[in-house]
């Protein structure tokens, strides 16, 4: 008999708002915190009927069989988790998808890029690299999670409004961050909006440091056998045939001369 | 001690264990659900649609939620039938359980060169796709008109080593003329309904929602269409009838067996619950248990005589 793989009814130890739309989940899981890496993703389950596809949201930190989410509420259904209190639970299936490469980059200076919401799967590489590493935040205007960050390595941040009060931040986006402060780096992790992984993007290859970066997408099964959140890819796919990647599968952390954004 | 019950059911001399398997373009090859789901337990798996050569689909977003529903556009993305037959059906036929493989194409000929690819192939059974609303020719274009629709049956059914069930589409005024021609075709069986056509627009981004525009809606809001399109069509022809469309659990399964179907498929509510087609097959065990029912057969249309029997 094979061991298949299930969903997790988890319960919240923790739920707190910590931007005007952004929430910090605890869960208790039973086996999904202790398997999950850095920049993998679970999909999270409503209760109603009328939505039928599962979130995908990405690891943000793990504790033990504690898993945290920092996710933004976009619309219904994120909205519908926001509700959610200590002690109720939901289901979660994962971890999914690839991750971060800690144990390839250990060692080497490593520049942690985040933006906006992008920013919470950069937190476990955080802790899990713990030396020679710097994050690098970037903020439209709201900055979160920026405390728990400085419990494992240095901070750079920057906020995009110019009218945002905040010590210390660089005004602009994470790369003015990085120019500004002259962050040097021998490899790049990055989540964030497309604009900015395309800015690293190119950042990077001129300057050929490695860079694996994040990626979202519009996500069905999560587990790749639908084909709903591909993205382009440089060469063809060895397994799909094609000049695509699946997100949820083969991503969502890529190198970043794997995919065109 | 319970009596045996019979969950067997025959689709063109084709045995299958129970009538559940999976609907196509939502389960791969049954590599990645393989994980979660028991296959050995299914019916029959399938497969993403396969064409000729590799396609490469349509671009991003494919997805988008509707109310009790979903739309997706994405295109038929498939590695070709040669990696097809090389990877996918040797994983598949490590299993117990049926094998049947969905045909696309946007040409009669290309729908010809997958099908006479796959003739020496251990496949049970062959689901010819002529009801895709996302790709631009073939496909559908097949499959909304009659007279095109018996004629590509008739050349499948010349070619095909197996035998052919023809994918309905729902996008069509009368159901029951679509499934004639099927016959006429010489089709062995019919399977219905693919998905319908459908829109969104995101009102804030004011931009639609899917990169291609418009995409096929699936999910439980599509169920009651379905299950009358499934009512139609059994009566209108003498082919075995595989129902699909939105179902979600043992009862919606029912649903379809009692409105003519003789074995259902489940697509959309895989990405809710990665484990329902397995939990569906244990529901209607239990279901026929609840009723005393001692032969799954014996709801395949039961609707009709259960009315008259009020």
């Amino acid at each position: 008999m094979v061991n298949l793989k299930r969903k997790e009814n988890c319960r919240v130890i923790e739920q707190k708002r910590i931007g005007r739309d952004v929430y910090s989940l605890w869960l208790e899981t039973k086996d999904i915190a202790s398997n999950a890496a850095p920049g993998q993703f679970v999909m999270l389950y409503g209760k109603d009927g009328s939505r039928l596809l599962p979130r995908p949201i990405s690891v943000c930190q793990t504790k033990g069989n504690e898993l945290r989410l920092a996710y933004r509420v976009v619309g219904a259904g994120t909205e519908e988790f926001s509700r959610l209190e200590a002690g109720q639970s939901l289901e979660v299936l994962g971890p999914l998808g690839s991750g971060f490469p800690i144990e390839e980059v250990r060692g080497k200076k490593t520049l942690l890029l985040g933006g906006g919401i992008g920013i919470p799967p950069m937190l476990e590489a955080a802790a899990q690299l713990k030396e020679n590493v710097t994050a690098v935040l970037g903020y439209k205007d709201e900055v979160f999670l920026k405390e728990d960050f400085e419990k494992f390595c240095p901070v750079v941040y920057a906020i995009e409004d110019e009218a945002a009060e905040a010590d210390g931040a660089i005004k602009g986006n994470v790369l003015d961050a990085v120019r500004e402060q002259g962050v040097q780096a021998d490899v790049i992790f990055a989540c964030g909006p497309v604009p900015m992984l395309r800015a690293i993007q190119v950042y990077a290859q001129g300057r050929n440091i490695p860079c694996w970066i994040s990626m979202e997408e519009r996500m069905a099964c999560g587990i790749g056998a639908c084909l709903g959140c591909v993205c382009d890819a440089v060469q063809e796919d060895a397994h799909l045939r094609v000049y695509r990647k699946r997100v949820c599968k083969d991503g969502p952390v890529f190198l970043s001369t794997e995919v065109e954004l | 001690m319970m009596p045996e019950i019979h969950m067997g059911v025959e689709i063109a001399g084709v045995k299958l264990k129970n009538p559940v398997m999976t609907a196509s373009g939502t389960f791969g090859s049954g590599a990645e659900y393989g994980e979660y789901v028991e296959l050995n337990r299914l019916g029959a798996v399938v497969t993403k649609g396969v064409s000729s050569v590799p396609w490469s689909g349509n671009p991003a977003p494919r997805i988008a939620e509707t109310y009790g529903g979903m739309l997706n556009a994405v295109g038929l993305q498939n590695p070709g039938v040669e990696t097809f037959c090389q990877r996918d059906i040797p994983f598949l036929k490590q299993y117990d359980t049926r094998v049947i493989v969905n045909v696309c194409g946007r040409t009669v000929e290309d729908y010809c060169q997958v099908v006479e690819r796959l003739a020496e192939e251990p496949v049970d059974l062959l689901e010819i796709n002529v009801s895709c609303p996302n790709v631009k020719e073939g496909g559908i274009a097949f499959g909304q008109d009659a007279k095109a629709l018996e004629e590509i049956t008739r050349q499948m059914k010349r070619r095909a080593a197996q035998p052919i069930i023809m994918k309905l589409s729902p996008n069509v005024a009368d159901i029951g003329e679509m499934a004639r021609a099927a016959q006429a075709g010489g089709a062995d069986a019919i399977s219905l309904i693919n998905t319908l056509t459908g829109m969104k627009i995101d009102v804030h981004k004011k931009t639609f929602a899917l990169a291609n525009r418009t995409g096929g809606l699936s999910g439980p809001a599509i169920k009651p269409v379905a299950v009358r399109m499934v009512y139609e069509a059994s009566h209108a022809v003498d082919l075995p009838v595989i129902g699909m469309g939105g179902i979600q659990n043992a009862e919606d399964a029912v649903e379809f067996l009692l409105a003519g179907a003789c074995a259902v498929s489940v697509g959309t509510a895989n990405f809710k619950n990665p484990c329902v087609t397995q939990e569906i097959v244990e529901g209607l065990e239990a279901y026929m248990q609840k009723y005393g029912m001692s032969d799954v057969r014996d709801l395949i249309g039961a609707v009709d005589a259960f009315q008259e029997t009020d």
